[in-house]
């Protein structure tokens, strides 16, 4: 009986306190929508005139654009509009492309990063990549993720057991795999391989992520997973996504970048982008008119 | 942007999909703008014969509503429509609770076209009523023909003649109120006299907020609440009064 009554104090105690009613003075809600304003944002990559060409054929017109700190900016436009060759730009992905030449400069932390000098191993450790299709590498779930830490000479188990815990963690894998860290990881699923990828790359602790479609591979669910693993991320990392889901950018970005033909036709916050865009040709694409 | 534009899309079926929405909304623009007259019609003239068709008429106006919500439901469920297609639907489904609010007030001054029919007409107000209906058929009409066109211009001259539409009734309302301190014999009639002014300055404002989502629709700003000048300074800087 006593524990009846206590209960049901308890529940009242608990309807009290939900009750707008009951509650003392008006209860005040902040209704107003601020959209993110891009010129009141810190600055992470800078790009400045930048055009690249494939042999003689120039694949990206002169784009500038900046890319701001610890928000998530998303790349949209049809195949072949330059998103993804401006994104594997950012940490020089194209030179490993024998027919590339750049011009203009990407400034990050500064510096151009293609200046002569620049240590490319350190920039991609920076500035981390997950592409398209999961890739793991056929060796466990553990190794995976401690690769890039070994290359960098952390060697000392205890080290490398947190840190591997933590980029799992920080991926939204702890949970399902923390049994079976050392099976393979091609075992795994492709949603989970994908997150698998992230944890790989955050585990080295870049301050960049460029996500090259990273959910084109997934199904419905993991899709949803890697997006609001994207949400979670944005609060320590810079992130740029390329997404043919327009969807997608619109849910997971704070701005977008529309891109048509090598040029950057539009590049706002996400809300107004979707909502009201400015120039005509962003209205097609989005809303799926004759480009 | 223009009408046009809906016809420009990949798919086929999405273009005739919004297309159908639109020229549903126009459908029951048409027929809530025919019940708003009738109801005037019906008050002025005391037919009460008028008044019930419009009674009867008002199921249909509720079934369109219903029918142009599932469509816009429907359509935002299955496309996940952006820009100006998510803003014709969702200006589509304000402005058929607006369509629909309007159709309600039609009803009301048709019951009580009915009522006065019964109690014996009385020689007061009528002409406001006359003029004030015709004012707001008239905004109804312009607001529709905005939807239609996408004309900006022409909605923002609807918003500004709400104004106009509000004096007015003030102005019926204060020749009504000195009519009853005159003679109290007649205050329950002139009430219902009242009250369809009441109903017709609804409609007014209703039609108003129908022309505010032309405005949305087709610059994507919400003028809602807001002074005209203010809200499109920036699209109309030549043509502040």
């Amino acid at each position: 009986m006593d524990e009846l009554s206590q209960k049901l104090n308890k529940g009242d105690a608990m309807t009290a306190a939900q009750s707008p009613q009951k509650q003392k003075g008006p209860k005040t809600v902040d209704m107003d929508h601020v959209p993110n304003r891009l010129e009141e944002e810190e600055i992470c990559l800078e790009v400045k005139d930048f055009e690249l060409f494939y042999g003689d054929k120039r694949a990206l017109h002169g784009i500038n654009m900046k890319i701001p700190k610890q928000r998530v900016t998303a790349f949209i436009g049809p195949s072949g509009c330059g998103k993804s060759t401006l994104l594997r730009s950012m940490n020089r992905m194209n030179d490993l492309v024998d027919i590339c030449r750049t011009k203009g400069e990407i400034l990050f932390d500064g510096g151009d990063i293609f200046q002569r000098g620049v240590d490319v191993t350190d920039l991609r450790r920076r500035v981390g990549m997950v592409f398209q299709k999961p890739n793991p590498f056929p060796k466990s779930i553990y190794e995976n993720v401690a690769y890039g830490l070994r290359i960098q000479g952390i060697n000392k188990k205890r080290t490398l057991d947190e840190r591997v815990e933590w980029a799992l963690k920080g991926a939204a894998l702890w949970e399902e795999v923390k049994d079976r860290l050392h099976e393979n990881a091609l075992g795994m699923s492709g949603g989970q391989q994908q997150r698998l990828v992230i944890a790989r790359t955050i585990a080295v602790e870049p301050e960049v992520l460029l996500l090259d479609e990273p959910c084109s591979a997934l199904d419905p669910i993991s899709t949803l997973k890697v997006e609001e693993l994207i949400n979670q991320l944005k609060e320590q990392y810079t992130i740029v996504i390329v997404t043919h889901n327009m969807q997608q950018a619109a849910r997971v970005s704070d701005y977008t970048a529309f891109m048509y033909l090598g040029d950057l036709v539009e590049y706002k916050d996400t809300d107004t982008l979707f909502t009201n865009p400015e120039q005509k040709k962003t209205e097609d694409y989005i809303t799926g008119r004759y480009g | 942007m223009n009408t046009e534009d809906y016809t420009q899309h990949i798919s086929k079926q999405y273009n005739s999909d919004l297309e159908e929405v639109r020229s549903h909304i126009l459908a029951m623009g048409g027929m809530v703008e025919r019940q708003v007259v009738d109801a005037v019609q019906s008050l002025v003239e005391g037919d009460s014969g008028l008044a019930s068709e419009v009674i009867s008429n008002e199921k249909r106006v509720n079934g369109m509503e219903r029918r142009i919500d599932e469509e816009c439901t429907r359509i935002i469920a299955l496309r996940q429509p952006a820009a100006s297609d998510l803003r014709l639907l969702i200006a589509a489904t304000k402005a058929n609770t607006d369509l629909e609010r309007i159709g309600d007030e039609a009803n009301k001054i048709a019951k009580m076209a009915i009522r006065l029919s019964e109690e014996g007409a009385i020689p007061r107000g009528y002409i406001e009523i006359r003029h004030i209906g015709n004012h707001v058929a008239s905004m109804l009409r312009q607001s529709l023909d905005a939807f239609a066109r996408f004309d900006v211009d022409l909605a923002i001259s609807v918003v500004r003649e709400d104004h106009e539409v509000d004096v007015e009734y003030e102005s019926a309302m204060r020749l009504l109120v000195t009519f009853m301190m005159e003679d109290p014999r007649f205050i329950r009639r002139v009430l219902n006299v009242l009250w369809s002014l009441r109903a017709l300055e609804r409609i007014g404002d209703h039609s108003r907020n129908i022309s505010e989502q032309v405005i949305y629709l087709v610059k994507g700003k919400d003028v809602r609440h807001l002074p005209l000048k203010e809200a499109l300074k920036d699209d109309f800087k030549d043509k502040d009064d």
